[in-house]
């Protein structure tokens, strides 16, 4: 098994984020340790994308710190992020794998055997052939899956990974990150969806405008949250 | 048809007839058919050189952030349209004796055709490449960076990636080798059976008013680039069904 030490926990130390003069992040402090899934949740724009970019390693901070294991500046070698829209190479889907694979610098002998098996993980296999933009967005989301684990993850990010999907292709997606957690691949995910966050997250981490208003165990928050604002987001209101 | 007669008759010059044409093509004429191949092997060997030049030169610019990059975009797109009896001259001046590269002795032969006409086409393959790359870029840019690929991984990705919009680039740029006239006309001299291409004898026919010889190679070098880019297509096409 992997060595998650080397990436976590993660710690964000009062971290701003900034674009021109507009906030996406402020002042946000939070450790993301190994465990159960976290779920980000909170309404469009509240800063939930630009937090997992910002973890994977992929935005810097205009203020502030992040930490993976204790360590600045680590590049993301055993980090891998799904994107709300993750763009599908113009390859079969069995290469899309075959190219993470090898960006990972798995070795060749073992690229074939590893590429079977995450297309099993995910349900593809029998569609290993078919060009990747030709799958439908489920399938194009279990692609998007197999080819994050492809790299080995300690930590999986993944932003809105059921968004736009029907409740079948949802579910596959569900499976696959409960099967992923258990293989003690720290998940942390966005979400719109109350229902999924129940369904999968360990901890929940609100935020509203770049700033987290709630965290905790999923269960305590999603039953007795804490703040005005969980709770008038938690009764489906609307939280501008 | 009445009126082109006229002007025929009255510039004593021969009506060309289709059959004449077609008689001299299908006929398999060895100086139509030299014509016809050193044409191909000028067009295509500029093509390949300046595909070699132009798609990693239009893809360092779509993938490079640096000062002044807007004007070299407008810079090149604006070298798309280089008229030919330009850089015809330059390339002339550049290679004759008291030329630069005068003592490589390439002025009047096909080497100083294809080089005139890379110039021409490097352009054309770089800005096509540059803007496809980066609208491709734009798209994979959050997946390439997350899988921590360096620049020639991603260069790589993007290129072959866009392998069947590039065959475009190509496509342009092979036909606007095989319509140029003005280039290789004052760098090649449209020796006979050494530097003559079909759009120079094309020229020189028309000129001296042996126009059967003139329209078949007109067929011809239509025919060539109906061919080409119909197989180009097909190409494309069943890349596109098996990549997506």
């Amino acid at each position: 098994m992997r060595a998650p030490a080397s990436e976590l926990p993660i710690e964000f130390n009062d971290v701003t984020v900034t674009a021109g003069s507009v906030i996406i992040l402020d002042g946000v402090t939070l450790t993301l340790a190994s465990g159960a899934p976290t779920v980000l949740i909170g309404p469009n724009g509240s800063g939930k994308s630009t937090l997992l970019r910002a973890a994977m390693g992929l935005l810097a901070p205009s203020r502030g710190r992040i930490t993976w294991g204790g360590r600045e500046n680590v590049p993301p070698l055993k980090r891998a992020i799904v994107f709300q829209r993750p763009a599908m190479l113009r390859r079969s889907a069995a290469a899309n794998i075959h190219f993470a694979l090898r960006a990972a610098g798995i070795a060749r002998a073992e690229q074939a055997r590893r590429t079977d098996e995450l297309l099993e993980l995910v349900g593809l296999n029998h569609l290993a052939d078919r060009p990747a933009r030709r799958l439908s967005g489920g399938e194009q989301q279990r692609l998007a899956l197999a080819r994050a684990l492809a790299r080995d993850p300690a930590v999986l990010f993944l932003d809105e990974p059921t968004a736009s999907l029907d409740p079948t292709a949802t579910k596959a997606v569900e499976d696959i990150i409960r099967a992923v957690s258990e293989r003690n691949i720290k998940v942390v995910m966005a979400t719109h969806d109350l229902g999924e966050a129940r369904r999968l997250g360990g901890d929940i981490v609100m935020l509203h405008r770049g700033r987290i208003v709630e965290a905790g165990a999923a269960a305590s928050f999603l039953d007795t949250p804490q703040t005005a604002e969980a709770r008038t987001f938690l009764a489906g209101e609307l939280l501008v | 048809m009445c009126h082109l007669r006229k002007v025929f008759a009255e510039r004593n010059l021969v009506m060309p007839s289709d059959t004449t044409a077609l008689q001299l093509v299908l006929s398999g004429d060895p100086a139509l058919f030299a014509i016809v191949r050193l044409s191909l092997y000028v067009s295509l060997s500029a093509v390949v050189l300046a595909a070699l030049i132009g798609i990693p030169l239009g893809a360092l610019i779509a993938l490079t952030q640096f000062r002044g990059r807007q004007g070299v975009i407008v810079l090149l797109n604006a070298l798309m349209g280089l008229p030919p009896v330009v850089v015809g001259l330059a390339v002339y001046l550049t290679l004759s004796r008291s030329g630069p590269l005068g003592a490589f002795g390439l002025l009047f032969t096909p080497g100083a055709m294809i080089v005139a006409q890379t110039v021409l086409v490097t352009p054309i393959i770089a800005a096509l490449t540059r803007q496809t790359i980066e609208d491709l870029w734009i798209e994979y840019r959050d997946e390439l960076s997350a899988m921590n690929l360096g620049p020639v991984g991603r260069v790589t990705a993007l290129i072959w990636d866009a392998r069947f919009s590039l065959v475009t680039a190509l496509l342009a740029g092979f036909g606007r080798a095989a319509a140029e006239v003005g280039a290789i006309i004052i760098v090649g001299g449209n020796i006979e059976g050494f530097t003559r291409t079909m759009t120079t004898a094309i020229a020189l026919e028309t000129s001296k008013g042996d126009l059967p010889l003139a329209v078949g190679l007109g067929v011809v070098l239509i025919a060539i680039v109906i061919a080409v880019n119909a197989l180009a297509w097909t190409a494309r096409r069943a890349g596109e069904r098996l990549a997506g």
